[in-house]
């Protein structure tokens, strides 16, 4: 779907990426797992067109090429309209592709409520907590049923039990759903439990230290899902020993 | 806020009151050089009327000046955000404006405007929008970026990302310039009819005090100036208790 090859980026003296080879196929669930400060947030914003390379080139598969809102995203903090509404805020790429409101609100309300947020559709965002906060951020990233699907760690506020179901969820709705998956985690559990396909990287300059396959459809209690968090930890060490 | 600190300014504003009609009292100071409270009141009551309709002259020319300053500094600052080449054209001149003494141009202003009720409105604008633009061009430069990448990856149009995301992040950069820009505005007023003086079109408090002043009715000249404060003091905070309704409605606090 879409490739990088040998793509740098540096800002001043920092090398946040530094020749990144990666190619992402459809429908694959990527997670980036790596230090804090290596150039996860970065790799994601240059796969969104929101930043781009220093040397090296992003490339896209012929007839793939995003348009406007193929791409749903998650920043890593919720940014949410302070002055609109759970439901406002989840309508918003809707409306900035001119998707009439009355047309997207049962789409908009399904997306809440997938998320947990049923009753909370006409709260303003400093009426929710946190952990809310960035439900609704997801919610918006999925009401447009994105092709690519770009989640900077997406679940690191939330508390162990929403954590669980949302995990859950996001593995259904990718199951189930057409969209790829590049999923940026703190986390080797998360990283394990959730991806097709893991990516180490190494603390800054951030490269790309090795690969694992990943089975997503294990169960947290499976000794398989227990032996792939050991291989992952492995590769984590090998990269940062200890 | 406790009871007491809510108290606290009016109880000092008393006490220092009845300290200064004491001292003018005990130490015999003509009011013709220190009036009393007690003397300001009664010039106040004497010229009730006069006072009050001098007040509401110069009420007229700063809420106007107060309203065409919010429209002008908000159409400026959104033209600079739109805009690089507007943003080089505007910002110096409106620097310029700022930092040149309205004294210094009132005359020239209330010698071309022909108008005189528009000349005070003219040099209260000049010192009054000011505020208004730099704290909405502020504003709507501070939206943060991950919300404009959003608006990007959705296909946003420039003038999208200005009127739905920029302007209302900017709301409370505005509210805050337009409070700074009502007492501006009360002041560029009382200068310019210091300036226009009794040339033809006197009303105003500032008129009122240089009138007094010249009669050596001091009393009066304080009753007028007690106004001008109270003026000040009001318009101050009817503006912060607007702003903070709007932000509460808005959803920002
Ligand atoms: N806009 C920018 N200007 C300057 N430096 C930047 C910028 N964006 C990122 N960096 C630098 O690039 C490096 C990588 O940043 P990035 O945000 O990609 O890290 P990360 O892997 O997402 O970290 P974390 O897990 O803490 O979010 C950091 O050292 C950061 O200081
Ligand atoms: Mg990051």
């Amino acid at each position: 779907m879409v490739r990088l090859e040998r793509v740098s980026r540096r800002f001043g003296d920092v090398t946040a990426l530094d020749q990144i080879d990666l190619a992402v196929g459809q429908h694959e669930f990527v997670a980036l797992l790596g230090p804090s400060g290596c150039g996860k947030s970065t790799l994601l914003r240059l796969l969104a067109g929101l930043d781009a390379p220093d040397l090296g080139q992003v490339s896209w598969a012929a007839g793939q090429a995003p348009a406007a809102g193929d791409i749903g995203y998650v920043f890593q903090d919720a940014t949410l309209l302070p002055w609109a509404s759970a439901a406002e805020n989840v309508y918003l790429p809707l409306r900035l592709r001119g998707i009439d409101r009355q047309q997207s609100a049962p789409d908009v309300k399904r997306a809440l409520a997938r998320l947990g947020l049923q009753g909370f559709e006409n709260a303003k965002p400093r009426a929710l907590s946190g952990g809310m906060r960035m439900r609704v951020s997801i919610a918006r990233a999925l009401v447009s049923r994105p092709q690519l699907l770009l989640m900077d760690e997406p679940f690191a506020a939330l508390d162990e039990f929403t954590r669980h179901r949302l995990q859950e969820d996001l593995r259904g709705l990718w199951r189930e759903g057409a969209s790829t998956i590049v999923f940026v985690t703190h986390s080797i559990y998360e990283a394990a439990f959730l991806a097709s396909r893991i990516l180490v990287m190494t603390p800054r300059p951030g490269r790309l230290a090795g690969e694992i396959k990943g089975d997503n459809s294990l169960s947290r209690t499976d000794p398989a899902y227990a032996s792939l968090v050991s291989e992952i930890t492995d590769m984590l060490h090998a990269v940062m020993p200890l | 806020m406790t009871k007491l600190e809510r108290a606290a300014p009016i109880l000092f504003g008393l006490l220092a009151l009845g300290a200064w009609q004491a001292a003018v009292m005990l130490l015999h100071v003509p009011p013709y050089i220190v009036p009393g409270p007690a003397a300001i009141i009664v010039a106040f009551w004497a010229d009730k009327a006069g006072l009050l309709e001098a007040l509401l002259s110069t009420l007229t020319v700063t809420f106007t000046a107060l309203f065409l300053s919010a429209i002008l500094g908000m159409v400026l600052a959104l033209a600079m955000a739109a805009s690089r080449l507007a943003r080089a054209v505007i910002q110096p001149w409106a620097v310029v404006l700022q930092v040149t003494p309205v004294v210094a141009i009132a005359p020239l202003i209330i010698l071309w405007v022909n108008n005189p009720f528009f000349a005070l409105v003219v040099c209260a604008v000049i010192v009054a929008f000011f505020p208004v633009l730099s704290n909405t061009a502020t504003g709507l430069a501070a939206t943060p970026p991950e919300l404009v990448d959003l608006f990007k990856l959705n296909g946003a149009k420039r003038w999208q990302i200005l009127f739905w995301l920029r302007l209302p992040a900017a709301l409370p950069y505005f509210l805050a310039g337009l409070r700074i820009a009502g007492t501006l505005a009360l002041v560029g007023a009382v200068v310019a009819e210091f300036v226009a003086g009794s040339g033809g079109f006197a009303s105003g408090l500032a008129y009122r005090i240089l009138e007094a002043g010249y009669r050596l009715e001091i009393p009066r000249m304080f009753a007028a100036l007690t106004l001008l404060a109270l003026a000040g003091i009001a318009i101050y905070a009817t503006l912060g208790f607007l702003s903070a309704a709007i932000l509460r409605r808005h959803g920002d606090v």
